[in-house]
């Protein structure tokens, strides 16, 4: 941590403050042990799947990247959660209990089987697809005349490996991605019961053992992947669930054959509540997915099945939605009235990721170093402890608080969420921001009757068309805030937008700037004429950008980041370049169509043979005219002469800047670092 | 510091009809000033009153007329004494004639600066111009008005008017009103300054910039669109936080009798080395790691440099798209504003023209922007256009910063209709909660948008500002209570509440929060639990008293279902301790069974509980908590005679836990099977070797 730029401030943001955030995911409570568990077969590398530019990926290239996709966001997350991957249907085994057909996957002698990712792991991993075949293998697990049972012993092992830490403060995880769902199809009889009976078994142990089973199918357009051969059971799905899957699955014929419909379909397995069925109109492309979330009162199992017909990209997004689970900042009380509340959770959907802080090492060694921090007293020079008073110099004299008047005058309201009322959507103006959003969802810690307001209220607001005005009274800064109702909006399968509110702080007077008004222009300012306007409107319908998604781009400097520290962390000699997703598409822009519309513009707005050059502000000098003013300055001093009888240092700063610019030097620093500078470059 | 100073006077109407809501304006106008004399402290501020009792300005003697126009305190240097005139202003007894005190205050910015101080000589009239101006000797007041304008324009002076209306002045005169408005517009127009209504308290508060700050470019250059086509912008802050003032560390080492004493106190950063305390590492001999996993990373800061990613300076257009692509919570920062360099009339009708036609057409621009050469990262966001609906405000943009894929943490949240039918709401319900919205309303047609961010401040800015000047008076001074005005925006507005009764009624009526709780409660707060257990302690060992049996929270193991209530302990989710509870309550019933047991009557049940604990053991993965407890009870029983039990527990199979049911156990199968009659057979060894009378 750099300490030097964390000056210790006592109005520091607590509830967004990003340091607060790393120690509560540092907190082992939040921790996650991840097994996942690949299937290996080779029905995996023969099922293809054809992504939108016509790649054909097959299943085990999908789960293999979203995979490593989840393994790099962890890293860039700075989360400690550990991770083990390990294939069943192998050729090869490699793991502890030396069971056939398993193979843990690792980089030897530099982490345990189940421990947080580093560069090497992350990098053989993704060399995997080229290598597996000879390394690893595929090998068809269940035969019939062998008793051999693949996913018995990846269960096995994968409970093994999670062994590790208690069951109380780890969330312990298994991620099982197949397409088979029938593993015991090609044995029969008593075998195939046996089979069927041991391995549910060591399932139900392991859940007995507080680990979590996801399944995570892949299917293709012709073949469902069928939940109730096997894995219902072993999920943990019985009796009256899985006659409610077979409802489903009528449901979804139905369905196939409206093909336009989307289906989402939820129910609790908790058998008082009541088994609800919705189907949505998506109104989307394709029919895609259903959602099935099983919650039962200890242990969560969620199934999601996806069945395609849709886009390869969709079912990446999908997997990778699945493989993180979410974690909540906050606790909210919100007022409505008096006597109502609700309790909402906060959650940061949008957070800036930045590269993780520095730790300061001693050069020699590569060792940490502990940084301490020493108060002392600028009058007498004597050690003293962090003082707990502060000062602010007003009127000549200085005014001492205490930490705790401090406080008091930050408390204005008793913390929490304060209804003030409403207001139509289009008074929130574009400038009324200062940081990202907190989105806002009724805790499952209320009432259903909190639950039922806030659904009233989220559902009247998006009719009206009007967002709350509420003061949160958090005690790092009390502000304004609006809230703004958001529907739930799905797409091809996907949640792209969760259903509940976003809290968006607002400004104060005192934090808006009047910028406009100060280029007012007492003689009126132009406005564009019609025509005008006409031409901007075909610029901007020829640069429309249909698929905008607000996402859509890497942040460039970060991957550049971890591309390098990928590189050096495994001593490569070259750091491979990274694409910048943000730079203006050249080719769509040279279309002659798009040419067009930006000279008709252009020729509309500055008239024809417009030159640029010639057309500069009236009032500030531009950067031309002061450079041809500093050359004509510096020529006008005989710089060799005052070099030489040591006169440099006589010259003013700006003066000196002169020669800097004159020849393209740098003009930062200080007086002595200019001289010196023109010393050098004079060769002197 | 000094070259930003500015010269403002305060022109304010003390008038009758301005008598309510002058405490509002002494509070505004105080805070003004102290806020000037911790950023802007070389300021100078005049106060300039009308309306009131007496008449004391120069240009009576000089001229003769101006009546009731008194100069409170001629423009000086910022001080406590403007303060404390400010804090306590006369109340006047005639009608204010706003027109009079502008020209007393222009002749007082004339006579003191002449030319010079070009904008940044500034008025400040706070006035309900609810009462008529003096016709003038000549002409219209239209063009008396103009000429006063021009003459402050040419010298350089701006105007801000803030008009107090509505509910916070009484009826008045409409038509003279109207006739005020008009000239007041004139002013407006002519000395390209703001005019302001402000009809409730909290916007009078938050009307006048207290604060001047000279805003600073964030990029000058082009807008490019392609290489041929760009557009000459400047773009500044548009918000920006203002912080809670930096305070300095107060040190009271130095002598009371020192007076030059700095009070500061320095903080010095030391870096050791981890495995030797005491070894202090120079800064040359440090370097920078970062971490990629578990691992860090060294890195120079040159060999940082020199592979890191560094974009080119330019603000670059991606395209178009429409404005429902973008979402208002996606905007992640503080947001800039676009502006056509200003001078260049082709620039500004460029961004006139696409203001206007984005408008339109419901679009928004997504650009890439590096401000500064050598910025380390790139800015993607949304341009949304400002269309200014007067006309000598030029139109811009407003640009907010949009997140990248890495920034979105995509959770998925249970869709609203798969919650049971006791959460969703029906049809009268919506009804009430519409109907509650809409009497909530704070921008009601026809009227003042309250709350209204522009003109909000910031109570907890103003409560300091307060409090700092009443310290300076009194240092032991308690913190104020939040001023009446601000809390305002802290509290819903009861006049609104009340006013509509009937409506907040019904909503409660409709909403009455009964229902059952979404979930059982898995957490509790943990001084719940040490709070829970203390008092447990204090009880010691379970004595034996009844405790009612509740299948939902069992927090002791009672005597009438020892094995229900341990189940039950042990599968409570709202805190890990309870397994732990569990298990040694648990152990001390059976103990307490074993112990009290007259010849075997308690065996069976005893046993009953073993079986319970070692079941819960090996779900919770503790068999050590079983394994260990099983051999001392063996142990114990042996001690205090009570082999029988033993011999019942072996006769029943009872075992260790054994490797294969927890992994986490040390006892081989064997072990665990053999423990119990080991343990017998070892009793008669013992026998054997005593009756032989050797002492092991």
């Amino acid at each position: 941590m750099d300490v030097e730029e964390v000056e210790y401030d006592i109005f520091r943001d607590d509830e967004d403050d990003p340091d607060a955030q790393h120690s509560l995911e540092n907190n082992d409570s939040t921790k996650e042990y991840v097994v996942y568990l690949v299937d290996a077969s080779p029905k995996m590398f023969t099922t293809t799947c054809q992504s939108e530019n016509q790649d054909v990926e097959t299943h085990f290239q999908i789960a293999l990247s979203s995979i490593s996709h989840s393994l790099k966001s962890q890293i860039i997350n700075k989360s400690y959660d550990q991770v083990a991957i390990c294939f069943f249907n192998t050729r090869e085994k490699n793991n502890l209990q030396d069971l056939n057909a398993v193979y843990v996957f690792n980089v030897a002698a530099e982490r345990e089987y189940l421990d947080m990712p580093n560069a090497s792991f992350i990098k053989q991993f993704d060399l995997l697809q080229d290598t597996f075949s000879k390394n690893i293998g595929s090998h068809h697990g269940v035969m019939s005349g062998s008793r051999e049972n693949p996913l018995y012993n990846a269960i096995w092992v994968a409970q093994a490996l999670l062994r590790k830490g208690s069951a109380k403060t780890v969330d312990k995880r298994i991620l099982l991605f197949t397409n088979e769902d029938d593993p015991f199809g090609c044995v029969k009889g008593a075998i195939k019961s046996d089979m069927t009976r041991t391995t549910l078994q060591r399932a139900k142990d392991a859940q007995d053992l507080g680990i979590t089973i996801e399944l995570l199918p892949l299917s293709c357009p012709d073949e469902m992947f069928d939940l109730s051969k096997f894995y219902a059971d072993l999920i943990g799905l019985e009796g009256d669930d899985l006659q409610f899957i077979s409802r489903i699955y009528k449901i979804f014929e139905i369905s196939l054959c409206t093909e336009l419909r989307q289906l989402v379909l939820s129910f609790k397995a908790d058998n008082i509540v009541n088994k609800e069925l919705s189907i949505v109109d998506g109104g989307s492309d394709l029919l895609s997915i259903e959602h099935i979330h099983v919650v039962d009162s200890y242990k969560r199992f969620v199934v999601v099945i996806l069945h395609f017909n849709f886009r390869l990209e969709d079912m990446k997004d999908q997997l990778r939605k699945r493989i993180f689970t979410k974690r909540r900042v906050n606790k909210f009380k919100f007022t409505i009235v008096d006597g109502i509340s609700i309790e909402l959770n906060s959650y940061a959907l949008i957070r800036p990721t930045v590269p993780g802080s520095i730790t300061w090492l001693d050069s020699i060694t590569n060792h940490p170093l502990k940084s301490e921090r020493t108060f002392i007293c600028a009058d007498t020079g004597a050690l003293v402890e962090e003082p707990t008073r502060r000062f602010h110099p007003y009127k000549n004299q200085n005014i001492i608080f205490s930490m705790k008047e401090l406080s008091e005058i930050k408390r204005v309201a008793t913390g929490h969420l304060h209804l003030l009322g409403f207001k139509p959507l289009s008074c929130l103006r574009d400038y009324y921001n200062l940081k990202p959003s907190t989105f806002l969802y009724p805790s499952d810690e209320g009432t259903d009757g909190s639950m039922c307001i806030f659904i009233a209220l989220h559902k009247s607001m998006i009719q009206l068309n009007r967002f709350a005005v509420a003061f949160s009274g958090s005690s790092s800064r009390p502000q304004l805030v609006a809230l703004i109702a958001q529907d739930e909006v799905i797409q091809s399968g996907c949640q792209i937008e969760p259903p509940g509110m976003h809290m968006i702080y607002l400004p104060y007077s005192d934090d808006i700037r009047l910028v406009e008004e100060r280029y007012s222009d007492t003689s009126g300012v132009t406005k564009a004429s019609d025509d005008q306007i006409k031409r901007a409107a075909d610029l901007i319908k020829r640069l429309d950008l249909k698929d905008f998604s607000v996402f859509q781009f890497t942040n460039p400097a970060l991957q550049r980041h971890y591309t390098v520290l990928q590189a050096l962390a495994l001593e490569e000699d070259e750091i491979p370049e990274i694409k910048d997703e943000t730079l203006p598409d050249e080719e769509g822009l040279a279309r002659p169509g798009v040419v067009r519309a930006l000279e008709e513009f252009k020729t509309s707005v500055y008239g024809e043979n417009y030159d640029e050059e010639s057309e500069h502000g009236t009032g500030k000098p531009t950067e031309a005219s002061k450079k041809r003013k500093a050359h004509a300055e510096f020529a006008m001093k005989e710089w060799g002469e005052l070099a030489d009888t040591g006169k440099l240092k006589d010259l003013t700063v700006v003066e000196l800047k002169y020669y800097l610019t004159g020849h393209n030097l740098p003009v930062t620093g200080k007086k002595e670092t200019l001289v010196s500078r023109i010393l050098t470059h004079m060769g002197k | 510091m000094a070259r930003n100073k500015e010269a403002l006077l305060l022109l304010l109407d003390v008038g009758p009809s301005m008598h309510s809501v002058l405490p509002e304006v002494e509070k505004l106008c105080s805070m003004l000033v102290q806020k000037k004399l911790i950023y802007n402290k070389y300021d100078e501020v005049g106060i300039v009153l009308f309306g009131a009792q007496d008449t004391d300005n120069e240009l009576t003697t000089e001229v003769g007329g101006y009546q009731h126009v008194v100069v409170l305190k001629n423009t000086k240097v910022v001080d406590g004494d403007i303060v404390e005139a400010l804090q306590q202003l006369p109340r006047g007894t005639t009608d204010g004639d706003f027109l009079d005190a502008v020209i007393v205050a222009m002749d007082m910015l004339i006579k003191k600066f002449g030319e010079t101080n070009k904008g940044k000589k500034r008025l400040c009239l706070i006035t309900n111009a609810q009462c008529p101006i003096k016709d003038p000797y000549k002409g219209t007041k239209e063009e008396q008005v103009t000429t006063i304008a021009q003459s402050m324009t040419a010298h350089g002076m701006r105007m801000e008017s803030i008009i107090v209306r509505g509910k916070l002045t009484q009826d008045a005169n409409k038509e003279i009103m109207d006739e005020n408005d008009l000239l007041l517009n004139i002013f407006s127009k002519e000395t390209s300054t703001r005019l302001l209504y402000v009809e409730d308290p909290i916007s009078l508060f938050g009307a006048l910039k207290t604060r001047n700050i000279t805003p600073v470019t964030v990029f000058r250059g082009d807008l490019e669109f392609s290489p041929k086509l760009k557009i000459k912008v400047m773009v500044y802050k548009k918000t920006q936080e203002e912080r809670f003032p930096t305070l300095k560390k107060y040190s009271d080492k130095a002598p009371q009798t020192d007076k030059f004493a700095t009070h500061e106190v320095k903080v010095d950063y030391e870096y050791k080395s981890s495995e030797d305390p005491d070894k202090v590492v120079p800064p040359d001999q440090r370097i920078k790691g970062y971490r990629y996993g578990p691992q860090i990373v060294p890195i120079s800061s040159a060999e940082w440099d020199a592979v890191k990613f560094k974009p080119e300076k330019g603000v670059k257009l991606l395209g178009f798209t429409d404005s429902s692509n973008v979402l208002r919570h996606h905007y992640m920062k503080d947001v800039y504003v676009f502006i056509a360099e200003p001078g260049n009339t082709k620039a500004m009708l460029a961004v006139s023209a696409l203001t206007r036609a984005m408008k339109e057409m419901n679009k928004v621009a997504i650009l890439r922007c590096v401000w500064r050469q050598g910025q380390g990262n790139v800015v993607i966001g949304v341009l949304t256009p400002n269309v200014s609906d007067r006309g000598n405000i030029p139109d811009s943009f407003y640009f907010n910063v949009l997140p990248f894929a890495e920034d979105v943490r995509e959770f998925q949240f249970p869709s609203f209709s798969n919650f049971p039918a006791s959460c969703q709401p029906n049809e009268q319900q919506l009804e009430s909660a519409a109907n509650f919205i809409k009497m909530l309303d704070l921008a009601p047609d026809g009227k003042k948008e309250v709350l209204l961010p522009d003109f909000t401040p910031n109570p907890v800015l103003a409560r300091f500002f307060h409090y700092l000047d009443l310290k300076s008076k009194h240092p032991d001074a308690a913190v104020p209570p939040l001023d009446y005005t601000l809390r305002k925006i802290t509290e819903p507005d009861t006049d609104l509440v009340l006013q509509n009764q009937s409506i907040t009624d019904s909503f409660h009526r409709s909403f009455e929060l009964q229902g059952n709780p979404l979930k059982k409660p898995r957490r509790l707060l943990r001084e719940k639990i040490s709070d829970e257990e203390g008092k447990e302690n204090i009880t010691a060992q379970p004595v034996a008293n009844l405790i009612e049996y509740t299948s939902i929270k069992v927090e002791k193991i009672g005597d009438l279902t020892p094995v229900q209530d341990f189940e039950a302990m042990i599968s409570r989710r709202d805190s890990p301790d309870w397994i732990l509870k569990a298990i040694k309550d648990m152990k001390n019933k059976i103990f307490d069974l074993v112990e009290d047991s007259h010849e075997g009557d308690n065996y069976n049940k005893a046993l009953e509980c073993l079986v319970a604990l070692r079941k819960g053991c090996i779900l919770e993965q503790e068999p050590k908590q079983f394994n260990d407890f099983l051999k001392h009870v063996c142990k114990f029983c042996q001690e205090k005679s009570l082999q029988s039990f033993c011999e019942y527990l072996a006769s029943k199979g009872l075992t260790l836990i054994s490797k294969t049911e927890a992994i986490d156990s040390d006892v081989t199968d064997e072990e665990a099977r053999s423990f119990l009659v080991k343990s017998e057979s070892k009793e008669v060894i013992q026998e054997m070797l005593s009756s032989f009378g050797i002492d092991e």
